[in-house]
């Protein structure tokens, strides 16, 4: 223990004394710091409070120098006690010089601190604060430990003070900044503005009833409830085919929930303009067929929902498959026997069982449905919608701060709402029946009526999202679609051209930029959420801590906020020092770390519970402490679980587009907000050939890492000993 | 490497709650070293929360742990020299089975060869020579219970516990396997605590039996103790089969108890100082049945021939009974009346 903190004291010693203590414009990396050693702009905490008079530095080199004199205190616990109060101290004052002392922003506290520091203001943390920062953080962590907490394991109450403050900082603390700007007026902050304002009929209103337009959230609300029923009826058609029907095409099926994870939002949304937009296919065809007249019909309402259902039915399939399997056969053989046919045996049986599950994969295609960002962009027309209503309001002519945090309370109430709604009554409530009791494994088979509407609905959608996405193929070797149909490699050549110039290869294509970017952010950021998420999960299932179900849902919240409201929060918070983060691309890797570990944490959680937990406890009582536990025993069981989480926040990274739409700069583009910048000039051709390349990215990628991975087995069973 | 002698094992006043529920009630024990004692009784009664609370896997919540004569209440289970049996195996699947016993020795620093060479010897005392490079799913369930023992016999702790080792085996390994547990332990003169809910299974490995319910000791002994003079009908029920007779004592002197059953009086020789209603606990084999004679009226309700035993259940003046006879050439059978009989010195006076 005394080592431990002496080490992090060290640490925490080197970022006070030596590292620059504020942020760098030409960042950590180029090193100027060093020759420039001493200067005000790079030069350490230490040397700010000597040289340059900045006094409010001083208390976290206090609190260091406190907890190094308390190392020759002998009592463990009274040592343990009084090193934990000073590294808290430490850390308050520094965090709070950060936010009261700033060069802009909103200077919430300006009329109490006036003086002389404060005029001049100060830059954001750098190297430097962030070294100290982590290692009082550890400190305190070890130090609590030492008073006995988490079962006196150094490394656990460490893993718990870590990734408390992580979410704190890089989730409460931007959803806490939109907070306060929804209740700033041109004229200061009001708290009597703010109800008027956020359930005001601009957002709320029902003019459509009357002839006018709905306000944005009655849309978002209606669009999301429609998307959801429909997308959680058609997939429990795929799922009751898929797994009571010897239907044989089933891995057609199965594909069918992959595609959808490796496609950017906004691809079905553009396929779909190219079978019924003006120039569409299908639109040319009935307007040659019937002679109708040409609409734009796709833009609005019916595009927005068209996509949506498109986009989110294999999500409800892959949700409701768990739920259909879960029906225990032996109920249904109970039924059966009881002379139930086999209709009644569904009807009473089967469905009800299921209840839970269809609530659950409704409010799930509810909240995708609400957050979804990419297909109102391109199909929404003047039906407006929640999401893209921040997005136009912060890019705008006037970007309205206050209005746009407003619309992003209001998203995240419908969202927030939801999830709550999700975990506290559906998640709890389920009549999963799968038992240890072995029993004949065969569902009973569907009555007549059922299978025909079953197949009568999936069977034409499946052909219908096979068409759609078929488009995206085509559509990327056309030439101008509806108007210039040859075959054509010019989308290609313009976006990843390669070409030989007297400097030898050149990547001359507009893509390539972006596409590196890409592909570098999300190598980096994928390894750091599994890791995050899983060392989540490892805490969740596996050790008792005083408000864990606190830790639980907050851990989880980020994936009820929605991407828009993420990126509009990340834009409010990280702006301004103390941290400014903005037009890097750190803070790109930080949003999707945080806007995917809720993925890696579930992960995590679904596969500790199998393993059995004596297998930690065996670990401990043979003399290994918690981390060479982690790292010996747990780790290599979850093979398959670190493969999915690494894959899977890959993916999400490459395809997400709400939150980084906000994000990117000059320097660090994207793919997808450089390809919705294409669909907004009408440069479909380059934008699906681009989106084209992004698929067949992902797909090789997703093998690659399968056949690093995937490949080791246990020998005789996979299944762990319980 | 430091490796440790048989230890002792002390609670003193250990509470151990979980929020409102009490798992342990102000328990004291104490193991002395070189013996093996069993934690048994009911599943919920406290047993594996002991076992727990030794291995360090659980914190007290008041009182000391003392292990080896040192006060361990704080230290972690990475820090105790004690190691435990799963009764899960929880041996890690994706190590062979010599990476397994190694494990233990290897987290402590020493080196892989001479860590790989103590568990060969492991290996070998529990009769897995030549195993070692298998995995455990290639194993017995039988094998992979010796695995675990040599896992953790091979840190030489000063405590060995065993969490119901024997709880995954079919019944003809059961007691093969508990012979060995055994003769390692004394082999090795370790100290061992051994959780089981099988009375029998406690009987045939213990020097001592503490049989706790409801989260406090009910009574502790050598295994001869507890069958013969049980404290409670608890234990009477418990240990073995008995059954529970009402009856009155009327006085009590120091030749022992004068008892009223069903109008008939007796002197049962045990000293018993309460006097009003009690229990008297019969052996079902301390039970003797005729055709006539002297004795309590019965009528046999059921009969099972058994092979070696017959067993009878018998309705009458004493209340249901179980009682168990050598074979004789002339069983009774159902229905039959009977005459019950039993000597008064094998008999034993409990509270009601």
């Amino acid at each position: 223990m005394k080592r431990t903190t002496g080490l992090w004291l060290l640490i925490g010693l080197f970022g006070y004394a030596v590292l620059p203590w504020y942020a760098l414009k030409r960042g950590f990396w180029s090193f100027e710091w060093v020759s420039q050693f001493g200067q005000q702009i790079s030069a350490s905490a230490l040397f700010q409070v000597l040289n340059f008079g900045r006094f409010w530095l001083a208390p976290a080199g206090v609190a260091l120098l406190v907890a190094a004199v308390l190392l020759t205190m002998n009592n463990p616990v009274k040592r343990s006690r009084w090193t934990a109060l000073a590294a808290l101290v430490g850390l308050i004052m520094t965090a709070l010089q950060g936010l009261i002392i700033v060069r802009g922003g909103p200077q919430a506290f300006g009329d109490f601190f006036a003086f002389g520091g404060m005029e001049n203001g100060q830059l954001g943390f750098g190297a430097g604060a962030f070294v100290l920062l982590l290692s009082l953080l550890f400190v305190l962590t070890t130090a609590i430990s030492g008073m006995g907490k988490g079962r006196g394991d150094a490394f656990v109450v460490g893993l718990i003070g870590l990734i408390i403050a992580l979410v704190g900082v890089f989730v409460f603390f931007p959803v806490v900044h939109i907070l306060i700007r929804a209740f700033e007026t041109p004229d200061g902050f009001s708290l009597t503005a703010f109800l008027p304002r956020l359930f005001s009929s601009d957002i709320w209103g029902l003019g459509c009833l009357s002839g006018t337009s709905c306000g944005p959230g009655i849309n978002s609300v209606v669009l999301a409830i429609l998307t959801g029923a429909t997308s959680t009826a058609l997939g429990l058609s795929f799922a009751l085919i898929f797994t009571r029907t010897d239907f044989r095409a089933k891995k057609l099926l199965r594909l069918l929930t992959v595609i959808p994870i490796v496609t950017p939002p906004f691809v079905i949304g553009l396929a779909l303009i190219l079978l019924f937009g003006r120039t569409g296919a299908v639109t040319g065809l009935f307007a040659d067929l019937f002679d109708v007249e040409k609409t734009r019909w796709i833009y609005g309402f019916d595009g927005v929902f068209l996509a949506q259902v498109l986009s989110f039915t294999p999500i409800a399939f892959l949700v409701l498959i768990g739920v259909v399997e879960g029906v225990s056969p032996s109920m249904e053989e109970a039924s059966q026997t009881l002379n139930a046919n086999r209709w009644q045996t569904f009807r009473y049986v089967s469905l009800p069982l299921m209840r839970p599950g269809l609530a659950n994969a409704f409010l799930l295609g509810f909240i995708e449905s609400l957050a979804d960002f990419g297909n109102p962009l391109v199909l929404g027309g003047n039906f407006d919608v929640l999401s893209t209503e921040i997005y136009f309001s912060i890019v705008g002519t006037v970007a309205d701060a206050s209005g746009t945090a407003i619309l992003s309370i209001a998203l995240l109430m419908l969202t927030l709402g939801a999830f709550i709604i999700q975990r506290q009554w559906v998640g709890k409530k389920s009549y999963a029946t799968v038992t240890g009791k072995g029993d004949s494994g065969r569902h009973s088979a569907l009555s007549k009526g059922v299978k025909t509407a079953c197949y009568a609905t999936a069977l034409p959608w499946a052909a219908f999202t096979a068409v759609v996405y078929s488009m995206i193929i085509f559509g990327s070797f056309v030439k101008l679609w509806g108007y210039n149909n040859s075959f054509t490699f010019d989308h290609y050549i313009r976006a990843f051209g390669i070409k030989h110039t007297a400097h030898g290869w050149r990547f001359s294509g507009v893509a390539w930029d972006s596409y590196f970017t890409t592909l570098t952010i999300s190598s980096i950021a994928a390894p750091l959420t599994a890791l995050l998420g899983l060392a989540t999960a490892y805490l969740l299932v596996r050790q008792k801590f005083a408000g864990k179900n606190i830790f639980e849902f907050s851990t989880m919240l980020s994936f009820a906020i929605p991407g828009t409201v993420i990126g509009v929060s990340y834009i409010l918070a990280f702006n301004f020092p103390p941290i400014e983060l903005t037009g890097t691309s750190i803070i790109l890797i930080i949003v999707f770390v945080f806007r995917n570990m809720p993925v890696g944490v579930r992960g995590g959680i679904a596969a500790m519970s199998q393993l059995d937990k004596s297998l930690d406890e065996a670990s401990i009582t043979l003399g290994a402490n918690s981390f060479t536990t982690v790292r010996r025993v747990i780790t290599p069981l979850l093979g398959p679980a670190i493969l999915a989480a690494l894959t899977y926040s890959f993916v999400r990274a490459i395809t997400s587009v709400s939150a980084v739409i906000f994000l990117v700069s000059a320097k660090h583009n994207m793919a997808t907000s450089f390809i919705v910048g294409r669909v907004e000039n009408g440069e479909f051709g380059i934008a699906i050939a681009y989106s084209a390349v992004l698929i067949v990215t992902m797909i090789t990628v997703i093998v690659l890492l399968q056949l690093l991975i995937g490949r080791r087995k246990l020998r005789a069973s996979d299944r762990v000993e319980t | 490497m430091n490796l440790n002698t048989p230890g002792s094992v002390v609670f003193e006043n250990v509470v151990k709650k979980y929020g409102e529920v009490t798992a342990l009630k102000a328990l004291n024990l104490t193991v002395e070293p070189g013996t093996l004692v069993t934690l048994l009784g009911p599943s919920g009664c406290g047993k594996t929360t002991t076992l727990r609370l030794i291995a360090g896997l659980e914190a007290a919540t008041s009182g000391k742990v003392i292990i080896g004569g040192k006060d361990v209440t704080h230290l972690s289970a990475t820090y105790r020299a004690v190691s435990m049996v799963f009764q899960s195996y929880a041996l890690f699947p994706h190590m062979t089975v010599r990476q397994n016993v190694a494990y233990g020795l290897t987290v402590k620093g020493m080196n892989k060869r001479e860590a790989a060479g103590s568990a060969d010897a492991g290996l070998e005392m529990v009769g897995l020579k030549g195993f070692g490079d298998r995995l455990p799913s290639e194993l017995s369930g039988g094998q992979q219970q010796r695995v675990a023992v040599a896992r953790a016999i091979v840190l030489e702790p000063e405590v060995l516990l065993l969490d119901e080792p024997l709880s995954n085996l079919d019944a003809k390994l059961r007691r093969h396997v508990r012979e060995e547990i055994r003769q390692i332990q004394q082999e090795l003169g370790l100290t061992a605590v051994y959780v089981t809910h099988d009375q029998e299974e406690a009987m045939a490995v213990s020097d001592r039996i503490i049989v706790m319910r409801n989260a406090e000791i009910a009574q502790e002994g050598n295994p001869h103790d507890l069958y013969e003079r049980p404290n409670s009908a608890f234990i009477a029920d418990f240990i073995g089969d008995a059954n529970l007779v009402d009856c009155e004592v009327i006085s009590t002197s120091d030749k022992g108890a004068e008892v009223a059953i069903s109008g008939q009086q007796l002197l049962i020789p045990n000293e018993f100082n309460h006097k009003g209603n009690a229990k008297l606990v019969l052996r079902p084999h301390h039970i003797q049945l005729s055709d006539g004679g002297e004795g309590f009226e019965g009528n046999i309700t059921y009969a099972a021939y058994l092979g070696n035993q017959v067993q009878y259940t018998i309705d009458g003046a004493l209340g249901p009974l179980f009682v168990i006879t050598d074979i004789t050439s002339n069983p009774f059978s159902t229905g039959q009346n009977v005459r019950i009989s039993f000597d008064p010195r094998k008999a034993r006076l409990v509270a009601g």
